[in-house]
């Protein structure tokens, strides 16, 4: 079988899904970020699916390295600011993390 | 006048260093004479009419401020009170007549409006009453008719004040604004002068016939002198009015003086019932006293013997000039005369001679300290004729007549009702015509008066209980200063106290009426809005409120605060935009 452009749309899609609902139900912070990054990659594909089957030559490719970039960036940012959550209330437990509401 | 005022001045403030001694206000007593004698001094050499109307009422203030200086007391409070408000009649007119002066001639210099006045841009009626506004001025700080009735009371003050103020210097400041404004005075002007200073001079004569507080009997002679002088100047004998002035105002300052050394040797008993026999406690005292009321009563050899007499012969030249009805002018100048050397002489016999009234007072009696007396003698001294003229009998030649001139009126030749403004070398020629006339008659009625002052009061030929008993009711209208205060009450003083209570009224029923109306409109208007703004404005409001508070609290709702669910909304959200846009 051959793998058309609709395939990898279909990856895209179904990995943007999966990534949204870890982001939407998960109550730790690190599972929170790890959907977000499953959404990106779901981007990153998109783009290299356009990239290699529309008429975007390799600009789509340059773009998705720029987001694994920020993705990288992102994380490391995330992370950071989860070990200090950590660190002040011993909780990774985003529905805790509420002080700032009242 | 302005070696009057200091002279006078000095010797006052050395009296009342001893006098004063041991008052509990005698620093503010300083102050009030210095301030006294700065204003007067002020008066006298200031030539701008606005100024001197200033310096004016400085020296009422000082003068009132004297008068009322122990005022612990009722009856120096209502004396000052009195002064003032009196004194205030006369300024009303003084200052209208200065407006006057400043809209038509545009000045308040005294050369400026002379010049004026000259050049005949104010002049007719204009210039009448002009002249007597600004006299009114006079009337009220000399004392004259009919605001005579303030001084005798102002001698509630200290005694040295009374010297000072109230008979050298202050109430010689109207016969000084007179004779200032002399010469633009019209005819019909001086002939009110003239008549006012002679009733004056009269009706005090005769009230202090019968006085008996020593200090008041000088008091109306005070008025009765400043008549003269006014008199004086107002038929034209300028330069003896002035004259007259410098003369009375040392031997009166004499007079008061040794009164108050009476007074201070009495311990403070001015009633000369209970006096008698103090000349032999007081002799310094008497004899300065006997010195001045000789000059007063015109003895020849005294000061007042010149003055006098000159103002007598040119009350003659003036009937004899203007004829007529003015024939009591000199009438009633030579009465009184007569009737000054009477009272004064009363009122020496019954101080200094006689047999003491009140032995237990009289064994106290002492003599005044030396700086007391030392003032007395210079004043006394001063009484004599020497110091302004070497001829006993005539004053012309003297240095003080070369030195004062009388300047020619502006008017001269101007005919008033019963009045005709003459040259003054004519005035002066019929003056020599007259003199010796004059002297003779009023050395005749002093003689006269002291005589029978001594055949009442001192050999007792007269019995003069059974003589007040005989014409009790002019013994009575004299003793109650022709009723002036009672009239005064009666017409004046109720009048103004119906006037205020009828403007109370007005005030409280009808003016009153309306602020209270007006208020109360205003308060049921305001009512009315806080009800609109209450129910109103503040439910439109409060329903706005209302409706965000509703609004707000479904909206809440969707604030968890959580990023997951709005992450979820959004989704929704994007969902449901998706399906509208696409099935639309």
């Amino acid at each position: 079988m051959e793998i058309t452009f609709n395939h990898f749309l279909i990856l895209s899609a179904i990995l943007f899904g999966l990534g949204l609902y870890a982001m939407i139900s998960r109550r730790n912070a690190i599972l929170v970020l790890m959907g977000i990054e499953l959404i990106l990659n779901s981007a990153n594909i998109n783009l290299i699916a356009f990239s290699k089957f529309g008429a975007l030559g390799v600009d789509g490719q340059m773009i998705s390295i720029f987001v694994i970039i920020l993705a990288v960036a992102e994380a490391a940012i995330a992370l950071a600011i989860i070990l200090n959550l950590y660190n002040n209330i011993l909780t990774v437990n985003i529905d805790e993390a509420n002080t700032m509401k009242d | 006048m302005l070696i009057v005022v200091n002279t006078i001045s000095s010797l006052v403030h050395l009296f009342s260093v001893k006098y004063m001694e041991g008052d509990a206000k005698y620093s503010r007593y300083y102050a009030h004479l210095g301030l006294f004698t700065f204003s007067m001094i002020g008066l006298v050499l200031t030539n701008n009419i606005l100024l001197m109307y200033v310096f004016w009422e400085l020296v009422g203030i000082s003068s009132y401020l004297l008068i009322g200086f122990w005022y612990e007391n009722k009856a120096p409070q209502e004396a000052a009170k009195k002064a003032f408000i009196v004194n205030r009649v006369g300024d009303v007119g003084f200052f209208l007549g200065i407006m006057i002066i400043f809209l038509t001639l545009g000045t308040f210099n005294f050369s400026e409006i002379f010049a004026g006045v000259a050049a005949g841009k104010l002049s007719g009626g204009l210039l009448t009453v002009t002249g007597i506004l600004l006299f009114c001025g006079a009337i009220g700080k000399s004392a004259q008719f009919p605001l005579h009735v303030w001084l005798p009371d102002a001698m509630e003050g200290p005694t040295p004040v009374s010297a000072l103020i109230h008979a050298a210097t202050m109430v010689a400041a109207g016969v000084y604004l007179t004779a200032r404004i002399f010469i633009m005075l019209s005819a019909d002007a001086l002939t009110v002068v003239v008549y006012i200073g002679l009733i004056t001079s009269f009706i005090s004569a005769t009230i202090a016939l019968t006085q008996n507080d020593i200090k008041r009997v000088l008091a109306y002679s005070t008025i009765s002198q400043l008549g003269y002088m006014i008199m004086a100047i107002g038929i034209g004998a300028y330069s003896y009015g002035i004259f007259h002035l410098v003369t009375h105002a040392f031997f009166k300052a004499c007079l008061f003086l040794t009164a108050g050394s009476v007074i201070y040797g009495m311990h403070h008993v001015q009633d000369i019932n209970e006096m008698g026999g103090l000349r032999k406690k007081m002799p310094i005292t008497f004899f300065t006293f006997l010195m001045a009321t000789l000059a007063i009563s015109g003895v020849p050899f005294t000061s007042g013997f010149l003055s006098k007499d000159s103002i007598l012969a040119a009350t003659l030249v003036f009937a004899d000039v203007n004829g007529g009805i003015n024939y009591i002018v000199p009438f009633f100048a030579f009465l009184t005369a007569g009737l000054t050397a009477f009272y004064m002489f009363r009122l020496l016999i019954k101080t200094f001679l006689g047999e003491p009234k009140n032995g237990e007072k009289f064994d106290h009696v002492h003599e005044s300290p030396f700086s007391m007396t030392l003032p007395l003698i210079i004043l006394a001294v001063m009484s004599f004729f020497a110091f302004f003229s070497f001829n006993p009998f005539g004053a012309e030649s003297g240095w003080f007549l070369e030195m004062v001139k009388a300047p020619e009126s502006l008017l001269v030749g101007t005919q008033g009702a019963i009045y005709h403004i003459i040259e003054r070398a004519e005035y002066q020629e019929l003056t020599h015509h007259f003199h010796y006339l004059a002297m003779i008659l009023s050395l005749v009625i002093a003689g006269l008066g002291i005589l029978v002052a001594y055949a009442f009061y001192y050999w007792k030929k007269v019995d003069v209980e059974k003589l007040t008993e005989k014409i009790y009711p002019l013994y009575k209208f004299s003793l109650n200063k022709w009723y002036f205060d009672e009239l005064y009450d009666k017409t004046i003083i109720s009048g103004t106290m119906m006037l205020s209570n009828i403007s109370r009224w007005i005030d409280n029923n009808i003016v009153d009426g309306f602020v209270n109306g007006s208020a109360f409109i205003t308060k049921m208007t305001s009512e009315g809005s806080g009800k609109f703004d209450n129910y109103f404005v503040d439910g439109l409001v409060n329903f706005v409120g209302g409706l965000v508070a509703f609004f707000g609290l479904i909206f809440r709702k969707f604030q968890t605060g959580r990023i997951q669910t709005y992450v979820a909304f959004l989704v929704f959200g994007i969902i449901l935009l998706y399906f509208i846009f696409r099935v639309m």
